[in-house]
């Protein structure tokens, strides 16, 4: 009898791998905060509170860019609308920080500040449970899991594909902006949501409550990077990297490309909910505009310069594309539309893998010639 | 024309009244009129129009068009460039410190009111039958005499009308209840918003109430009267909606439908041809200030070209690279966009520029009593449907339309017949560009022209292209004056804001329901 | 175009070169030269990254041994608030470069720190921590839309900074680290109500309150609601609508204001946003509405905003302001002048041809001029001091007043003019208050604010 071995599936990181990676968890998790907390601040190598909100706020969308990579790098659908799962996930985070100001707003009501000025007397049905942090958390992943649920079922049964998917994708996250953006819908209009004061009864505005923020945002980046990992590289990730290559042979083949398309849609909006949610409280401020399709196209950049088709990629690009913004607005403000603009033609003309498959490309290059002499 | 009508008028007035002896305009009369606080203001204007002669007239003309000035006590009526005294007429130096006289809305209100007064016995019928509806616009009292002295002499049976309706508008705050009775049934009988406003002013403050009912009929009379027009205004408004978002999703539905080319520049490309319109301006007031109300003419071709060069040069450049990929040249134009947008800040600033309309673009036509057509709308209709017409003959008679539809069709037997399949995509794009610039044109004389121009339509052109399928100019046309008409009709209800999710909405599930959209190509492919 | 050597490092030279050991070690050379090149993003990205962490603390020590010092300057200069934000950043500038020239403040020269938070509501507060926290400055001048400057708030409170902020605005806000040269609504929309209801305005007695849908006119036509409830306006005649941002098709608007106005002398109070504006005033002058039968009072409309368009529609039409750029006095001469002559020599775009003021400017004007008084007069740039020092300053404002900050509530003293538009984009002042009005911050007429005290609660 015998016995089709099949291959055995990868390690989920290399030795070398695992080296890296339990440095990384050791530079941001310990190092840092010894650096940030506990050095005085003229210290050569303090790190600057700064530093630690601006590097928490990029690893946030880097978290994003890493969901984009999943759909797709990995599975062909490019969604032009996945700041809305990210927004969802800071608004529920948001309504719960709202409703930790308690008594200590402007108007000294138990309702937020801008449902006093509204002459509203009780909180509206959407905002009930808002004061329990395990009903947020759910929140969190339920409201761009079940959004992205309901939308992606009918556009996968659809077979709604390539740009047609990618400009509906477009108008549902414009439809949101316009309906946040009206303040009788009970989110604060164009204001958004901002001056927090507590999360779970720490006060935000310290040193040591934005360092849990950081280590717990760079943990969950981490944690997700190893999770996508382990994704891809199972007999699912295969599937979705045959839906990418060849859909129709892939179907022709038996395989029905719904729950999978279903699937990793649902997780990369999950992902982007509690990347949202990390957000809120590291930058203080949650408003429609996080939902314009202007940032969602944004999030694609990151993972195209990156380099999708590769974990790592995105998560470089996102570093990269928000470092140079955060650099070239102090510097030369008048030049990043240049710079960013460029970025994306460049990316698409030159750099069809990112800068890491550049990158590769380079390192194969110098290692052939240097075999070849 | 109007003006040169008034002047000859003022001739005839000025023969008319000096023949009755009335007194001329006086030194103090002038300087009450300019100074002082507008009540006093007003008291010298009765004064001065009881005895009012052609130079009241004429200086009373001079103030509604802000040509008066004021020196100390010595008051100048300024006509390009030369100064002339207002009560005898004659040139008089002009002092520098003359200062522009102030007149607030109330005192431009009185004087346009004291001049229709004064024009009710004009020999032309039509200045007479303005005046007397501005009067019934703005019923005093005080001028009740004068509608009464022209009623007895007028013959023109229009005129006649618009003077008894002056007269009824001035009637309906009488005391005597009996001519407020007649004065309500009058006014209804005339079905404009004019008598409704008076009829509901005198409502509020009515206290016979058999008055009051027959001013509730009448108001009911107009209200059902006036029904048409709001319906009508409704649908012009989704037309006129409609024409923009066909002009502005044309250009996109020719490079994306014929091309495969997702174009997120289109909007700067639009953006592109309002800023040559603004130059054109420019360069018409500097250099051709007569023809200034003709720039438009000259812009159109002009706006076509640029944007179709930019177009041109964007594909030469870029997208000929991408063909075959579309989800890279979505992200390689909206790089491109934002290149775009940052340049014309550079350039031009990042403030909005000031594109004028010309003269006859201003206004509208009162087509009925509550429903008035703006000219520049119903000239933009009239351009979608003329750049439609364009388009559908260029594609359908013409040699590069035929390459175009074959390059379309099939790309490598239109190869092998012989067509520079390379060529025919850059005049393609170009094309498509060029009508993304007469767009362009077309909103900069509705709108504002900024950096942020493109960025509020294109959403809307992808929903009108996208609804419309790929490869049709039908599809395009039903999907934009549909998506247009839908709109306006929710917005009554609703509100802008839930009109507009309510369209995205109904895209979505639409699309759902029907991928292709409305209409498709009819093809065996498997993805289709 | 060769991806893999696009450099074309492999040609025949370099064949040439490896034959011989020195031409080896060239040919390593230009390989690893090539490797730094391909790789030069990635390189000079880390190295940027790298140096950002590294000079946040450097420039601790740098900060200390300058003899400037440094003014922030907070305002978009790109994206959607950019029209509006980037004179205001050439008006800070140039009330910079006036102070210098006359030797500084406390002996030492004001060093503007420009940057751009790009119309990006999470950016302002990100550049306000920099700007605090890096670079050290003594006082921010920024922020446009309250959604800007309720992102600052936290931040400049927390890290105890001062912002100046120049605009018109709500009110329903007092923070000790913030002062306000802008109009409280009870110094710009209440006068301006007032002015409509009386004869000369026009003696409206229906009203339509029409805005952009956020904060700002919200709060505003809750106030001017209860306003005109309180006068004896019925609710039945007052109509509360409001429009998206970057709404640019009024049609129905104005068909809806056209019939309103049938039931009565209508008068509308407009808060559309900037640019806003400019459709609905071409709309408008098309529908025939003219300002003596349907006059319009615009509260985000200025000279600026009037630039982009074809007046002669809109002569007539109204708006409340503490400053219009026609205001006849020497002062006003003065700073007109001065900014003419700034925008030429500087070249910017637009003024640099026809130079404008606006309400804005001025304030921005007064508040940069007031923090120099009150540095001078505490004798030190420390926050603490120069908010005690604020208080009662006083300086002659271009609207020809002496413009005065309250002791106690942050708020400038400031008359208001109603002016009417001019076919030639500039106002003719029909009224003004006959001296200059204390701001109420919290509106009397939101229920609630009865209890609030009228000077900053120490948080």
């Amino acid at each position: 009898m015998n016995r089709i071995n099949l291959p055995k599936p990868p390690a989920l990181l290399s030795p070398l791998g695992w080296c890296a990676f339990l440095s990384f968890v050791l530079l941001l998790a310990v190092l840092v905060p010894i650096l940030n907390l506990y050095l005085p601040v003229d210290h050569v190598l303090h790190v600057s509170d700064f530093a630690v909100s601006l590097v928490g706020k990029i690893m946030c969308f880097a978290i994003c860019a890493l969901a984009m990579d999943l759909i797709w790098g990995y599975t062909g659908i490019l969604s032009l609308g996945h700041g809305l799962f990210f927004a969802l996930g800071g608004y529920a985070m948001g309504m719960y920080l709202m409703r930790q100001i308690g008594l200590d707003g402007n108007y000294k009501s138990e309702l937020p500040d801008f449902m006093v000025f509204l002459n509203w007397k009780t909180l509206p049905w959407h905002w009930y449970f808002s004061d329990s942090f395990v009903a947020t958390l759910l929140l969190v992943v339920l409201a761009p899991g079940l959004l992205a649920l309901v939308f992606g079922y009918f556009a996968f049964r659809s077979r709604i594909k390539g740009v047609y998917f990618s400009i509906i994708t477009q108008a549902m996250t414009f439809a949101f902006m316009l309906l946040f953006f009206r303040n009788e819908t009970g989110f604060g209009g164009n204001n958004g949501f901002t001056d927090f004061k507590r999360v779970l009864d720490m006060t935000i505005a310290t040193p040591s409550t934005r360092m849990v923020l950081f280590v717990l945002t760079a943990s969950t980046l981490l944690g997700f990077y190893l999770f996508a990992r382990w994704l891809i590289q199972s007999k699912y990730g295969r599937v979705l990297q045959a839906i990418r290559d060849a859909e129709s042979r892939l179907m022709f083949c038996g395989y029905s490309p719904l729950p999978y398309k279903l699937s990793i849609w649902v997780i990369s909006a999950v992902m982007c909910g509690v990347a949202g949610a990390l957000y809120v409280p590291q930058v203080g401020i949650i408003n429609p505009s996080e939902m314009s399709p202007a940032n969602s196209i944004e999030i694609a950049v990151w993972a195209a310069v990156g380099g999708r088709g590769s974990l790592l990629g995105p998560i470089l690009g996102a570093f990269m594309v928000n470092g140079a913004k955060s650099w070239l607005t102090v510097v030369a403000p008048e030049f990043w539309l240049y710079v960013l603009g460029a970025l994306f033609i460049a990316v698409t003309l030159f750099m069809p893998e990112g800068v890491l498959g550049l990158w590769n490309k380079a390192r194969l290059a110098w290692l052939s010639k240097g075999v070849s002499s | 024309m109007w003006t040169a009508r008034i002047r000859l008028s003022f001739v005839f007035l000025f023969t008319c009244l000096s023949l009755s002896a009335a007194q001329a305009l006086t030194p103090t009369q002038a300087l009450g009129l300019v100074q002082g606080e507008t009540d006093k203001r007003l008291e010298v204007l009765n004064q001065a129009l009881q005895e009012a002669d052609a130079s009241t007239a004429v200086f009373l003309q001079a103030m509604a068009d802000d040509l008066v000035k004021l020196a100390g006590t010595q008051v100048f009526i300024v006509r390009e460039g030369k100064a002339y005294d207002p009560v005898t007429s004659a040139e008089v130096g002009l002092t520098q410190a003359a200062e522009d006289v102030v007149s607030n809305n109330r005192m431009r209100g009185e004087i346009d009111a004291a001049l229709a007064a004064l024009r009710l016995l004009s020999p032309d019928g039509s200045i007479r039958f303005q005046a007397a509806m501005a009067l019934a616009k703005e019923p005093d009292a005080a001028k009740l005499p004068l509608i009464n002295k022209a009623l007895k002499d007028e013959t023109n049976a229009q005129v006649k009308t618009a003077l008894v309706l002056a007269k009824a508008a001035m009637a309906i705050s009488v005391s005597d209840p009996q001519e407020r009775l007649q004065a309500a049934q009058t006014l209804g009988q005339a079905k404009s918003p004019e008598a409704q406003l008076l009829l509901n002013q005198q409502l509020s403050m009515e206290t016979d109430p058999q008055v009051k009912s027959q001013i509730t009929a009448s108001l009911a009379t107009i209200k059902a009267a006036l029904a048409w027009g709001e319906r009508l205004g409704v649908v012009f408004t989704g037309i006129s909606l409609g024409s923009i978002l066909l002009l502005v999703a044309l250009g996109l539905a020719i490079t994306y439908g014929l091309m495969g080319v997702i174009n997120m520049a289109h909007g700067e490309l639009m953006m592109v041809g309002a800023y040559a319109t603004y130059v054109v301006q420019v360069m018409f007031r500097q250099y051709l200030p007569n023809a200034f109300d003709w720039y438009l003419l000259a812009a159109l071709p002009m706006a076509f070209l640029t944007a179709a060069v930019v177009g041109a040069a964007l594909e030469r450049s870029v997208l000929r690279f991408l063909y075959g990929r579309p989800l890279e040249t979505l992200l390689a134009t909206w790089g491109i966009s934002l290149i775009l947008m940052q340049a014309v800040r550079t350039l031009f600033g990042a403030q909005n520029v000031a594109v004028e309309n010309p003269s006859w673009m201003s206004g509208g036509i009162q087509v009925l009593a509550n429903l008035s057509l703006p000219w520049n709308r119903i000239f933009i209709v009239l351009f979608a449907l003329a750049v439609l017409m364009g388009m559908s003959l260029l594609i359908s008679q013409t040699r590069l339309g035929l390459f175009v539809r074959g390059v379309t069709q099939n790309r490598a037997i239109a190869s092998c017949m012989g067509v520079n399949t390379a060529r025919i995509d850059t005049y393609a794009f170009a094309l498509g560009s060029g009508i993304a610039g007469l767009a362009g044109c077309a909103l900069s004389q509705i709108g504002n022209v900024g950096p942020d121009l493109g960025q509020g339509y294109i959403v809307d052109a992808f929903m009108v292209v996208v609804l419309g399928g790929v490869g049709q100019l039908a599809g395009t046309v039903y999907a934009a004056l549909g998506l247009g008409v839908m709109n306006k009709f929710l917005e009554g209800w609703t509100g802008a804001v839930l009109a507009k999710i309510a369209v995205l909405v109904f895209i979505i599930v639409f699309i759902q329901k029907r991928p292709q959209g409305l209409f498709a190509m009819k093809g065996r492919s498997a993805e289709a | 175009m060769d991806l893999y050597d696009p450099l074309r490092v492999g040609t025949s030279l370099a064949k040439v070169k490896e034959r011989s050991p020195q031409g080896a070690f060239l040919l390593n050379l230009e390989r690893l030269g090539v490797f730094l090149m391909l790789n030069r993003r990635t390189h000079l990205k880390t190295l940027a990254a790298a140096a950002a962490l590294v000079s946040g603390s450097l420039t601790l020590s740098i900060a200390h041994a300058a003899d400037t010092i440094k003014v922030g300057v907070l305002h978009s200069l790109s994206g959607t608030m950019a029209i509006s934000e980037t004179v205001l950043k050439d008006t800070v500038l140039m009330a910079i470069d006036e102070i210098n020239a006359k030797g500084g403040v406390l002996g030492k020269k004001l060093e503007p720190v420009v940057v751009d938070p790009a119309s990006n509501w999470p950016l302002f507060a990100e550049k306000t921590k920099q700007l605090l926290g890096q670079d050290k400055v003594a006082v921010i001048f920024g922020c446009w839309t309250s959604v800007s400057r309720k992102s600052v708030l936290p931040v400049v409170e927390e890290m105890n900074g001062l912002l100046f902020y120049p605009v018109q605005y709500e009110g329903e806000e007092l923070s000790k680290n913030v002062f306000y040269t802008g109009a409280a609504p009870n110094q710009q929309a209440i006068p301006a109500v007032d002015y409509l209801m009386s004869k000369d305005g026009g003696a409206a007695k229906r009203w339509v309150l029409l805005g952009t849908d956020y904060v700002y006119p919200r709060t505003t036509n809750k106030i001017l609601r209860a306003y005109l409830i309180s006068k004896g306006v019925k609710e039945s005649d007052i109509d509360e609508k409001y429009t998206p941002f970057g709404h640019s098709d009024y049609q129905t608007i104005v068909a809806d204001i056209k019939k309103f106005s049938a039931g009565g002398k209508t008068a509308v109070v407009s808060t559309i946003n900037g640019d806003s504006n400019v459709p609905f005033y071409k709309e408008l002058g098309n529908a025939g509405l003219k300002a003596k039968d349907v006059p319009v009072v615009a509260f985000s409309v200025g000279e600026e905003e009037l630039r982009g368009l074809d007046t002669k529609p809109l002569v007539g039409h109204l708006a409340a302001w503490n400053y219009f750029q026609s205001i006849k006095n020497p002062t006003n001469d003065a700073f007109i002048k001065k900014w003419s002559a700034y925008a030429k020599a500087k070249g910017i775009a637009g003024h640099k041809d026809k130079p404008l003021t606006n309400d804005p400017m001025e304030a921005t004007y007064i508040g940069i001029n007031m923090w120099k008084q009150a540095v001078e007069k505490a004798k030190s740039t420390d926050v603490d001091k120069v908010i005690a020092a604020m208080a009662g300053q006083t300086f002659a404002a271009p609207s020809g007043i002496t413009s005065k900050m309250d002791e106690k509530n942050h708020h400038l003293h400031k008359s208001v003019f109603i002016g009417e538009i001019k076919a030639d984009g500039q106002f003719n002042v029909v009224w003004k208050t006959p001296g200059p009005v204390k701001a109420k911050p919290w509106s009397p007429y939101i229920p609630g604010n009865d209890v609030k005290p009228d000077e900053p609660v120490k948080k």
